[in-house]
């Protein structure tokens, strides 16, 4: 029964896409959306939280997951895929932890991560790992660091970026606003992030999940009271500025 | 860890394996300014002398030393696949990797092998981000990080040299260079496993940079007129 999994699944096409691959793109287009945002002694990343069902105990969806002390990640796509992915990452700090003696650097476990897809993209039998992930924490000198990685395998740098459902409404929104003054304080950066969240999300505060991690801290997930107190905060943030470009008008 | 003599009973049979240390003596230490490794350069089979100018210090990289003392081939060997290791990481990750990494990768390369016959005990010299790094890698799977090293049939007597002038702290980097001469000298003055030259080399931020070779019968000499 070998021979049945010998065949790629992944194969070019006639004008050179892979298109399993770019299935798994639009996996992960379906996915719900999830936000990065490097600050300057901050990694800020939210994510929409789908609404749970009566009796599902809220607690068992996460879709932030710590890879070490000072590494963490959000995704989008399939949320099988995606534990697998994250185990792996985890085995892989500790093994890093253990050969080099050393924490990860934020860029190592993104280009293991993506090393891990790219396998899967030129493999018998199996196919592509259907999530992009967003990966966020501080090297041990201190600097912050934002990754992103797609199905295919490639990983780049951001300042800040979005990932699923919508991702290109949040993205043309924090193109606009992620400014050294947007994220010149922590609370800013996380400012930032839940108005690029509030952009796409439904019913504002109750469906965002936000965590963050500071230089040399673990990450914190931040409770929804909180959540909240920032939402109402942008509001009325958003108010005050409705109401001085009235004024600027009527004289 | 350095017993002159290591008994190992042979299974069933009252016979007991008495291995030597192998034929040398290597010293390295750690210093404000860096690391000093001093070696000797003689090579013996049995009692014949095969060479008395064998090259004990094994440039891994710009920036990285190992040490000889035990089989040569097997030294040599895994020092310089160490070598390629290095020059792989430093490649991927855009940075040189540390010393603690880098005897970390010497010690499980040669753990797959243990109880195979290997017989290597080197030191790892160097200097990263973390300042000066020395540490102590063998065959049987030991890896000690530490500021004090001698391996070698000799390395008793380089260790009583250097126990004694480490006393006073803050050497500059002549007299520790001076230290580990005069280190190596009494090992090969006493031990008949060590003699030929003393290679010395200084470890130091910018990489590493040999300092002298110095024939040991020119630097009895020279001692024996300091004491007149």
């Amino acid at each position: 029964m070998a021979a049945r999994y010998d065949r790629a699944i992944t194969v070019f096409s006639p004008d050179g896409h892979l298109f399993q691959v770019e299935y798994a793109q639009e996996a992960v287009k379906k996915g719900s959306t999830a936000v990065g945002i490097r600050g300057k002694d901050i990694v800020v990343l939210g994510v929409e939280k789908k609404s749970v069902a009566k009796l599902q105990e809220e607690r068992t969806v996460r879709k932030i997951c710590t890879l070490d002390d000072h590494v963490c990640m959000a995704f989008a796509g399939l949320t099988a895929d995606a534990r697998i992915v994250i185990n792996r990452a985890r085995v892989e700090c500790q093994s890093h932890r253990l050969t080099v003696e050393d924490p990860v650097t934020v860029e190592y476990i993104t280009r293991h991560i993506a090393t891990l897809k790219q396998r899967y993209t030129q493999s018998n039998g199996r196919r592509p790992f259907g999530i992009s992930a967003l990966i966020v924490g501080f090297d041990c000198d201190g600097t912050p660091r934002l990754y992103q990685t797609d199905p295919s395998g490639t990983y780049h740098a951001w300042k800040a970026n979005a990932i699923g459902r919508s991702a290109k409404t949040v993205r043309e929104f924090l193109e606009k606003n992620y400014t050294d003054e947007a994220i010149a304080t922590d609370n800013e950066s996380i400012k930032l992030a839940i108005k690029a969240l509030l952009e796409v999300v439904q019913s504002g505060g109750k469906n965002i999940e936000l965590a963050v991690i500071r230089r040399n801290q673990p990450l914190k997930l931040l409770e929804s009271k909180e959540i909240e107190t920032l939402v109402t905060e942008i509001e009325k943030e958003k108010e005050d500025e409705a109401e001085k470009k009235k004024q600027k008008k009527s004289t | 860890m350095n017993s002159i003599l290591t008994a190992c009973s042979d299974g069933d049979g009252p016979e007991r394996k008495i291995q030597f240390l192998h034929g040398t003596t290597t010293l390295a230490f750690k210093f404000q300014h860096g690391v000093i490794v001093a070696v000797d350069s003689r090579a013996t089979a049995g009692a014949y002398i095969a060479s008395q100018t064998v090259k004990k210090v094994i440039e891994i990289n710009p920036y990285l030393l190992g040490t000889m003392a035990g089989g040569a081939a097997d030294c040599s060997f895994w020092e310089r696949l160490l070598a390629r290791q290095c020059r792989v990481y430093e490649l991927r990750n855009k940075e040189r990797i540390s010393v603690a990494a880098a005897s970390k990768l010497l010690a499980n390369m040669v753990y797959q092998y243990k109880g195979m016959g290997l017989s290597m005990g080197t030191m790892v010299c160097g200097w990263d981000k973390t300042g000066p790094g020395l540490y102590y890698v063998d065959s049987e799977g030991n890896r000690v990080c530490g500021d004090l090293f001698a391996v070698g049939s000799g390395s008793m007597y380089a260790y009583g040299i250097v126990d004694s002038g480490l006393k006073q702290k803050d050497l500059t980097v002549e007299e520790a260079c001076d230290l580990g001469c005069r280190a190596i000298y009494q090992a090969t003055y006493r031990d008949a496993y060590s003699g030929g030259q003393v290679n010395l080399y200084h470890v130091h931020s910018e990489g590493w940079n040999r300092v002298s070779q110095s024939d040991v019968l020119m630097l009895h000499q020279q001692y024996q007129a300091e004491k007149a």
